[in-house]
């Protein structure tokens, strides 16, 4: 009696136990993944394709991908989702939102979850790490990554009687070879030497300008900024002078929308954009071009942009779990090339362009392993607490020195005032 | 029966009363208590600060550049769209060849979407191979302009795309006023020898006051809310020499995500426009056919 | 009003003129459009170049069509604006029709608390109209876009002038002949109406078929987005502009609302005097 009632009994308390992985089996766990790309495009293709093949390969886990539009857009709606306690488990968020998100309390540190290593953690391109960490901490996993790159205009070297094949390599070549691309007939130009738009994305640009001239604009723990170092109101000083001095580049701000467009109707020889561009110029420019690293100052240099994954806090332990696998998936060296190759966006791992597939690739086409090779000199993209309000300031004020309103040195130093008094309570 | 009339009353009026006070009182006075408030972040609760979130507005150079362009914005959009609406109804309405394909013409901007001509100006403002650069290039010889990446043009160029938008609409509230007036009245004129000039002036224009009043409250609305395009095509740049009250209410609210800021700025917006709702009954509200 | 025969020579010059200006003005205000078609019907690299000979194509409908779930983005903004100016009609018959008939103190009060709505509209009330809906849980909902608007003032006080000028011995035959309040209001009140309902009504659905800001900020999915959410969505790219697609997404997404104008102008412009909107 006694024995079967312990039975009984046993049988009762590892009947749940027993009964889970039956269970699991049954109702997969499930995980919402928000991504930043306007629906119906093809990248979302791309993506559905990844979250039907990882579900084919996990029977237990449905991935669920939810496209959210704009980056704007998906941050927007990833920190209402989460107040309203309905965040997504995954996300794909600009890797500037990283101290947003942590300040917002939504999102867990990649460290802290099950089946991320160290090692994988470690095998991405640091430069992309840098906008991934702080404090010690890994919050993001890079994924759909971009820099700045040039595009250069080849018929137009070989009109002004350069060597289509060397791109400008210093700045002080970049305003020559620009000299010699502007076409000016008495007071009106049909094509300018260079273009670096300053609008949308002005910070990212003077970025650029001021990682080649050797100063960062921020610290690793993003609650100070150096937008007033001499170094950085003498590249804001050159980006200036390219319109005024030198007259290579069109006054005031140069849009950042019509900038491809400037350059295919031949308006523009060189143009500094994102790689992102890459499949588009390569589609629609009517000339042969040249893509290559941005030219150097003291040193080369261009900040990394583009998206992180992150994993929120909502998440249970199964589906963290889930996350983690998903996203080593998305980040497997084959899957990463061909990502790469399919998107124009730069594969995140060394060893994705080490694949053959990508070699390949490489040799046939051989722009797209410049972003790469100016990975090395990349840098964080500016990313700060209250990063918007903090970017605006900069942009602000680099809009200021563009239009001729305010010289640079006064304009940056408003900049970093404003900088500081909004990051003060962060300290 | 009185009180089941009056509850009648009540409950036809109820659904509409309940839900203006709910989207319209309601938020001011919400607006207003919560302006009073600091934003809450994360771990940091909303604590009342008092007057500090105007405080912080008087100091911000970009609030003062949004509410001096918003006042540019408003009082030229304001006279220019009601003067072309009347312009364009008296044409329509008058002896000219092809009325019918004109009054087409003057209306499709009110059914096309702003977001989306916002992108086929941003076109159009393109310095060099855009078009209103190809014309004054045609026409006056000029280089190219960069309308929307100067500081002394962008605000005009927003300008101009609102009236094109504004001025057709108008236009059909003057156009019934017009086809409204009894043509008797013509007609004594014609027998007394007045220029066409002096039956404008005398008998048309007398006419459509009350009309050019609403189209003025409407407009001058339209110059605190018509910001759509602005937020397509230079996102207040450059330097906020677009920025408006509304535009930056957008910017400091739900880019920002502080909300305390957005509900003073958006304050000093109901202010302005409870000024002007004065302004206009108490210098205007004789004169208006409300009864 | 005056024959061209009797027009003296100086004037037919100013005809002329006028004629001219006018021509001019129509074809600066078709000109977007115009360029849209342009743009939409030739390929990409002719988006910046007038060139007659430039080839054909509908490629850039197709692309536009299937790179946005653009039907579903129809389907949201014709919900929207279906409920939007479908409420505003009920809701706005009713309130004006008190408003028109009550003498008492209070509803002069109620109704100038409606018009306060004239001057303070739900688009500037954005931050705490959000915070209403979340608290509602109405956010990224057709529901939640539209409510704010669904008690106009410009309806009810447009709706009130009209049905102050029905007279009232109609009123009183009606009721001699036995019919409730909503039968008066109904089968005397609405009828005579008719062209307020539609002026208001076609003003308000351009008003809400072109309304961005609101549906911006309180949408978030492909379920809930109207057109120009949808539409601002697609354009804004980090890859630039591309002119012809946006085009032929414009052409879509305006195409039923300018059929509909080109279709029923007359009557919208008759509608306007009749309705005493002036």
């Amino acid at each position: 009696m006694l024995v079967t009632r312990r039975a009984a009994l046993g049988a009762l308390a590892t009947s749940p136990v027993l009964a889970a992985p039956a269970l699991r089996a049954q109702t997969p766990v499930q995980i919402t993944f928000n991504y930043p790309v306007a629906v119906g495009g093809p990248i979302t293709k791309v993506i559905d394709g990844y979250c039907a093949d990882f579900g084919k390969a996990n029977p237990g886990i449905r991935v669920r991908p939810v496209y959210t539009g704009t980056y704007q857009d998906s941050i927007t709606k990833a920190l209402t989702a989460a107040r309203g306690g309905d965040a997504p488990q995954m996300a794909c968020l600009l890797s500037t939102d990283m101290y947003t998100l942590i300040d917002e309390g939504v999102v867990v540190a990649w460290d802290e979850l099950p089946g991320a290593d160290k090692g994988w953690m470690d095998s991405f391109y640091p430069g992309f790490m840098e906008n991934s960490r702080t404090g010690g901490k890994t919050w993001g996993v890079p994924f759909q990554r971009s820099t700045i790159v040039m595009y250069y205009n080849k018929d137009a070297f070989r009109e002004a009687g350069l060597n289509p094949k060397t791109p400008p390599a210093t700045w002080a070549e970049q305003v020559s070879f620009a000299q010699k691309l502007t076409k000016r007939q008495g007071d009106s130009v049909s094509q300018w030497g260079i273009q670096i738009p300053g609008s949308g994305f002005a910070y990212w640009m003077f970025q650029a300008l001021a990682t080649q001239n050797d100063v960062r604009l921020m610290n690793e723990a993003g609650d100070r900024t150096s937008f007033a170092d001499p170094k950085a109101v003498e590249a804001a000083q050159y980006w200036l002078d390219l319109s005024t001095k030198h007259k290579v580049h069109p006054p005031g701000i140069v849009e950042w929308g019509t900038t491809p467009r400037d350059f295919f109707e031949r308006k523009v020889a060189m143009m500094w954009t994102t790689t992102g561009n890459l499949t588009n110029v390569k589609n629609n420019a009517p000339f042969p071009f040249g893509v290559a690293m941005l030219p150097a100052g003291r040193r080369r240099g261009s900040p990394t942009g583009g998206g992180n994954l992150y994993v929120f806090k909502s998440a249970s332990p199964a589906q963290r779990e889930a996350a983690v696998k998903f996203a080593r998936f998305l980040t497997e060296p084959e899957r990463a090339a061909q990502w790469g190759i399919d998107t124009g966006y730069v594969a995140v791992s060394p060893a994705a362009f080490e694949t053959p597939k990508m070699k390949e690739y490489v040799a046939g086409f051989p722009a797209a392993a410049v972003a790469r090779d100016q990975l090395p000199h990349a840098v964080a993209e500016l990313s700060t607490h209250e990063n918007q309000r903090v970017t605006k300031a900069l942009e602000d004020a680099l809009q200021s020195v563009l239009t001729g309103r305010v010289q640079p040195a006064a304009a940056l130093t408003k900049a970093q005032e404003d900088a500081e008094r909004i990051l003060r309570s962060y300290r | 029966m009185r009180g089941r009339a009056t509850l009648h009353a009540w409950l036809m009026l109820g659904p509409a009363m309940v839900l203006l006070v709910a989207f319209t009182h309601y938020p001011v006075v919400a607006t207003f208590w919560h302006s009073l408030f600091s934003t809450p972040r994360g771990a940091r609760p909303a604590r009342f600060v008092g007057l500090e979130n105007y405080d912080v507005l008087a100091a911000d150079p970009i609030f003062w550049q949004a509410l001096t362009n918003n006042l540019i914005y408003a009082l030229g959009t304001v006279p220019l769209s009601i003067a072309l609406a009347l312009v364009m109804a008296l044409w329509v309405n008058g002896r000219i060849a092809g009325k019918a394909a004109l009054r087409v013409a003057y209306f499709t901007p009110t059914v096309l979407p702003m977001i989306a001509v916002a992108n086929l100006w941003l076109f159009f403002y393109t310095p060099d191979y855009g078009l209103v650069d190809r014309l004054t290039q045609l026409l006056l010889g000029w280089g190219a302009t960069n309308w929307l990446g100067s500081r002394e043009t962008a605000l005009g160029a927003m300008m101009v795309v609102a009236v094109w938008k504004e001025a057709g609409f108008f236009m059909i509230f003057y156009l019934a006023a017009l086809q409204a007036i009894p043509p008797v009245l013509y007609e004594a004129a014609a027998v007394e020898g007045a220029s066409r000039w002096e039956v404008f002036r005398r008998v048309t224009l007398p006419l459509l006051g009350p009309t050019t009043l609403f189209i003025a409250v409407n407009a001058l609305i339209n110059g605190f809310r018509l910001v759509d395009h602005i937020i397509v095509m230079t996102r207040g740049g450059p330097d906020n020499a677009t920025a408006l009250l509304l535009t930056y209410i957008y910017e400091v609210g739900f880019r920002f995500w502080d909300t305390s800021q957005a509900s003073a700025l958006t304050m000093v917006l109901l202010l302005l426009l409870m000024l002007i709702a004065l302004a206009q009954f108490t210098f205007l509200g004789r004169r208006t056919h409300y009864r | 009003m005056m024959h061209a025969a009797a027009v003296p020579p100086r004037l037919r010059v100013g005809l002329w003129l006028e004629t001219l200006g006018a021509w001019t003005l129509a074809i600066a205000w078709v000109a977007p459009l115009l360029y849209a078609i342009w743009a939409a019907i030739h390929p990409t690299g002719y988006a910046a170049r007038f060139d007659l000979l430039a080839p054909l194509t509908l490629d850039n409908f197709t692309a536009a069509w299937n790179a946005a779930p653009f039907p579903r983005y129809m389907l949201n903004s014709l919900l929207l604006v279906t409920f939007v100016t479908g409420s505003q009609f009920v809701l706005g018959t009713l309130a004006a029709f008190v408003f028109a008939r009550s003498t008492s103190r209070w509803t002069g009060l109620l109704f100038a608390l409606v018009l306060v709505q004239l001057m303070i509209m739900p688009d500037m009330l954005i931050i705490e109209n959000y915070r209403t809906m979340r608290a509602l849980g109405l956010v990224d909902t057709v529901v939640g876009i539209g409510l704010p608007y669904v008690a106009s003032a410009f309806g009810i006080f447009l709706l009130r002038q009209t049905f102050k000028q029905v007279p009232r011995e109609l009123e009183e035959a009606a009721r001699v002949e036995g019919c409730s309040t909503f039968g008066i209001l109904w089968r005397v009140y609405v009828p005579l109406a008719r062209p307020t309902y539609l002026a208001y009504g076609l003003t308000s659905v351009a008003y809400h078929w072109n309304n961005f800001l609101w549906p911006l900020v309180i949408t978030n999915t492909v379920e809930t987005r109207p057109l120009t959410v949808g539409l601002a969505v697609f354009a804004s790219t980090d890859q630039g502009v591309d002119w012809a697609i946006i085009s032929a997404a414009t052409l879509l997404t305006s195409a039923p609302l300018l059929l509909a104008f080109l279709l029923f102008q007359r009557q919208f412009v008759q509608s306007f005097m009749r309705a005493g909107i002036r």
